[in-house]
């Protein structure tokens, strides 16, 4: 077999899916492959059982090989269910395997899935090794001695066919059994009962040759380090233990829940002791004023949302603007406009960010490549935040916030120190006198001395007075667009990646960066010459990016979205950039995009 | 410690409200006030909303932030969230307290945050010169509304005494003695103190409370509080006052309500005392080394 495998566990959303897909992914992790893993479940909590709407499932890519993105298609299905099966089989490759739970095929459970016929009986999983398994009742032969309740331990079938899995893979189920210990530590019949499930279908698929060869992987060639597994949201939420670790200040994270981003918050109120404090506001636009208000005060802040948040946070953030006070504002996008699609991932919001607020309202705009990414983003976003007096948006979106990666833990001894600059001392003090960066003091209160107002009115320049003098607010307005210009300059150099010449250059920013650079890859290993850029800052853009324009015949943006970052591209540099665009609430797949810049490009390259 | 006096109250802007708004009064009697409840000056901060009455932090020499419409609870809370050692006021109109920033005065109030609450209250929309306001009583003709308003007015005590605030009271604009020890009390108060302070528009609403309120007549007309045998923690004592109106009844002044309660910002500074290690926190759950 090939050397990475693309797994599905797709069931109900009460079948535990994801944390059957959590469990291999990390036990595929600690065997040393490299791993992404990405759930895809619905927005209701529990749709009806068994139907189309409610398949929950996690996918699973490991690899002997360091990868970047999940895999397109799938090597092995596990359904739970008929719905499960009916929804995934299109992804599935040519003799791909799969394993279904045989007991969950009746008549009734058919009907629910909109099924006429049996899959197992009409031909419809022709051309693949298929494994009906009756789940639901081995697993409860094998735990019947625990003392559960028939729906209880039926519930169990989760384990069991994690079990075989484990067994066709050639991984242990150690690491599973551990974390069954801890997770239900109160409960000694639901460990034992899980246990006994999880066993008994890697014996099962042991002692019933049932499949005929196991696939086991070699190592993945990742740097030496020690890993985790972690998700985007995670990683803004131990940046913000670390964000206050470095800056000896309190950080206060507001939000108000919205799916994809409340997670970032379930995780930060766990962070007390770590001067993390989590403030739940009553709306988005109280999180946003909270965030002012703490920043105003002197607290690293933060406040944590998605689109629909984002546009009722636009006015907070235009006084942020005005009154210079250094915040992050992430943005966890997902599929728009209006409600959307609160579970599916876009790249909608880029221009939002950079623009959507009345007035002449420039701020920093960021966007993170990878879940572990998200870590260092926000690091840099603080340090750009208080060396700027500027609030700063971070991108990320439902792809990320989700999707999970082994993440190379990082030295805190070499983590940014942030230092806050608390005025003090400053004879003659004005609130809006500029620094080198042209930033203005922080002065917060409680300092004597530095008693001053500041407000969202124009402010004469220096003393911060209240000033409508038409060539003041002209001044001011170029200032303020100065300051947030000067953030490219401490921008870490462009990375183009790809051999010798090349006359196509594609572009990429956010979450798509694994997709993007896997086809960048395929394509150059098959000898297209083809360079690829991703952009982590997307405004101000890179002082260098222009330059880089210029030496390419062709530049492609691949985005999320209709063409926002191609937009800003074509409207800067007067460049005749194109763009792969995909508005479907999936991400892209690596040999679509291999397709479409083989397309779009093709007088351009050698393929 | 020097004695601090009205002067080093004043900022050095000018005052910019219509003559004869009600505003210079609770100006001066608030510049007045303060010199004498030992807080040192830069501890004091002022935030606002939008609204004539949102003017008032430009004209204290303390720290201030004159914000956005009916948000300013919103940063109030997140400052005193994050600095409880702050004396935090807020002042607002009913406009940007009882219209746009409902919600938040709500909350701020439920909460029972740390921040003192001057509701300038002079039922009508003064900065935008002229509209109907949610206190404005029904049937009020104006700009927005020539048939007359359509809307119920909302009761700003009634509002705060069941929204949870713990210090509830009345006061008018030119009463500076009953409006300087109400003042006084809520800045010792621990909790979310909220004032009306009734206060009259010349330009759009003049004498909306005269028939009560003018000094000729306001000591038969007006029931000082403090002057009775009033329990201020009798919460339903204290909203049967604050359904007490002219001239069916003497209009209630001073503190209607009181109570003892643990603040908000208290219970979060307490949570971030302890001290956590970071390596300790990255590597938590599932790690593997590579080697």
């Amino acid at each position: 077999m090939k050397k990475t495998i693309n797994i599905l566990f797709a069931g109900d959303s009460g079948d535990g899916m994801q944390v059957t897909g959590m469990q291999f992914t990390n036990t595929a992790a600690i065997f040393g492959h490299d791993v992404q893993s990405l759930p895809d479940f619905p927005a209701e909590i529990r749709a009806p059982a068994g139907t189309l709407p409610g398949v929950s499932g996690m996918q699973i890519t490991f690899s002997e090989n360091t990868i970047h993105a999940p895999a397109d298609t799938l090597d092995v299905l596990i359904a739970m269910n008929p719905a499960a099966l009916i929804v995934n089989l299109p992804n599935l490759k040519p003799n791909g395997i799969i394993i279904l739970n045989e007991d969950s095929f009746k008549a009734k459970d058919l009907q629910k899935a909109r099924l006429d016929s049996h899959p197992l009986e009409d031909g419809k999983l022709q051309g693949y090794q298929t494994f009906p398994i009756p789940l639901t009742q081995l697993t409860l032969n094998a735990i019947g001695e625990h003392g559960l309740t028939h729906s209880q331990a039926g519930r169990s079938k989760n384990m069991f066919a994690l079990g075989l899995v484990y067994w066709l893979f050639d991984k242990t189920y150690d690491e599973t059994v551990n974390w069954l210990e801890n997770k239900y530590q109160q409960q000694a019949a639901l460990v034992q009962a899980n246990q006994a499930a999880l066993k008994a279908g890697y014996n099962f698929a042991l002692t019933s040759e049932l499949f005929a060869e196991q696939y086991p992987l070699a190592k993945a060639k990742l740097p030496p380090g020690t890993y985790r597994q972690i998700n985007g949201n995670e990683a803004f939420a131990l940046a913000f233990a670390a964000v206050a670790h470095q800056s000896q200040q309190k950080v206060l994270v507001s939000g108000y829940p919205i799916t994809p981003a409340s997670t970032v918050l379930h995780d930060a109120a766990q962070l007390a002791a770590h001067n993390v404090d989590v403030f739940q506001a009553e709306d988005e636009i109280a999180a946003m004023g909270a965030t002012i208000g703490a920043a105003y005060g002197g607290s690293l802040a933060m406040t944590v949302t998605s689109g629909p948040g984002l546009d009722l946070k636009g006015e907070g953030i235009g006084l942020a603007v005005m009154t210079e006070l250094p915040m992050v504002i992430i943005d966890v996008q997902r599929a728009g406009p209006s409600t959307g699609m609160p579970t599916k991932p876009e790249q909608t919001d880029l221009l939002q960010a950079i623009f959507g607020r009345h007035g002449e309202c420039p701020l920093p705009v960021l966007a993170p490549k990878s879940a572990g990414d998200c870590f260092n983003m926000l690091l840099e976003a603080s340090q750009i935040a208080i060396n700027y007096m500027t609030p700063v948006i971070i991108l990320s979106d439902s792809y990320l916030a989700t999707g999970a990666e082994p993440w190379r833990l990082p030295d805190v001894a070499t983590l940014p120190i942030l230092k806050p600059n608390f005025a003090k001392n400053i004879p003659d003090f004005k609130p809006y006198q500029r620094d080198e960066n042209l930033a203005r003091p922080w002065a917060v209160p409680g300092t004597a001395g530095l008693e001053h107002r500041i407000g969202g009115l124009e402010k004469e320049k220096e003393t911060g007075d209240v000033c409508y003098d038409p060539q003041n607010h002209a001044d001011m307005v170029a200032l303020r667009a100065k300051k947030i210009e000067h953030v490219a300059r401490d921008y870490a150099p462009l990375s183009i990646l790809g051999e010798g010449e090349a006359d196509v250059l594609v572009i990429g920013w956010g979450s798509t960066h694994g997709a993007i650079l896997t086809a960048a890859q395929q394509l150059q290993a098959a000898g297209s010459a083809v360079h690829y850029l991703h952009l982590r800052h997307l405004f101000p853009l890179h002082n260098d990016l222009g330059d880089v324009l210029t030496g390419y015949k062709k530049v492609v943006v691949a985005e999320l979205n209709q063409g926002q970052l191609t937009w800003l591209l074509r409207a800067k540099y007067l460049k005749d950039v194109q763009c792969i665009s995909k508005v479907s609430g999936k991400p892209f797949l690596v040999s679509e995009l291999v397709e479409k810049i083989k397309a779009q490009c093709h007088d351009n390259i050698n393929a | 410690m020097t004695t601090l006096t009205r002067k080093d109250f004043s900022s050095d802007q000018e005052v910019r409200w219509c003559p004869g708004c009600g505003d210079y009064a609770i100006l001066a009697t608030m510049q007045r006030t303060l010199p004498a409840l030992g807080i040192p000056k830069e501890n004091i901060v002022f935030v606002s909303g939008i609204g004539c009455a949102a003017r008032f932090p430009y004209y204290m020499n303390t720290y201030g932030f004159h914000t956005i419409h009916g948000r300013a609870p919103t940063i109030a809370t997140g400052l005193k969230i994050t600095r409880p050692e702050l004396s935090v006021w807020i002042a607002t109109g009913d406009g940007d307290a009882l219209s746009i920033g409902a919600n938040h005065l709500l909350h701020v109030l439920r909460r029972n945050v740390d921040v003192k609450i001057l509701l300038f209250n002079n039922e009508i929309y003064g900065l935008t010169k002229g509209q109907y306001s949610p206190t404005s009583e029904k049937g009020k003709i104006t700009k927005t509304s020539p048939a007359g308003s359509r809307d119920n007015p909302i009761n700003p005590l009634a509002f705060a005494l069941t929204a949870g605030a713990t210090f509830v009271a009345r006061c008018i604009d030119t009463d500076a003695k009953n409006l300087q020890a109400v003042i006084t009390a809520a800045a010792q108060h621990k909790g979310a103190a909220i004032i009306e302070i009734l206060q009259n528009c010349n330009i759009f609403n003049d004498g909306a409370f005269a028939e009560f309120a003018d000094k000729a007549v306001r000591n038969e007309r007006v029931r000082y509080l403090q002057d009775t045998d009033h329990d201020t923690t009798n919460f339903d004592a204290a909203y049967l006052l604050s359904q007490h109106a002219y001239p069916e009844h003497a209009v209630p002044m001073g503190i209607l309500y009181q109570a003892e309660t643990p603040t908000y910002d208290a219970t979060f500074s307490s949570q971030s005392e302890k001290s956590g290690d970071l390596k300790d926190l990255l590597r938590k759950g599932y790690v593997w080394e590579i080697k």
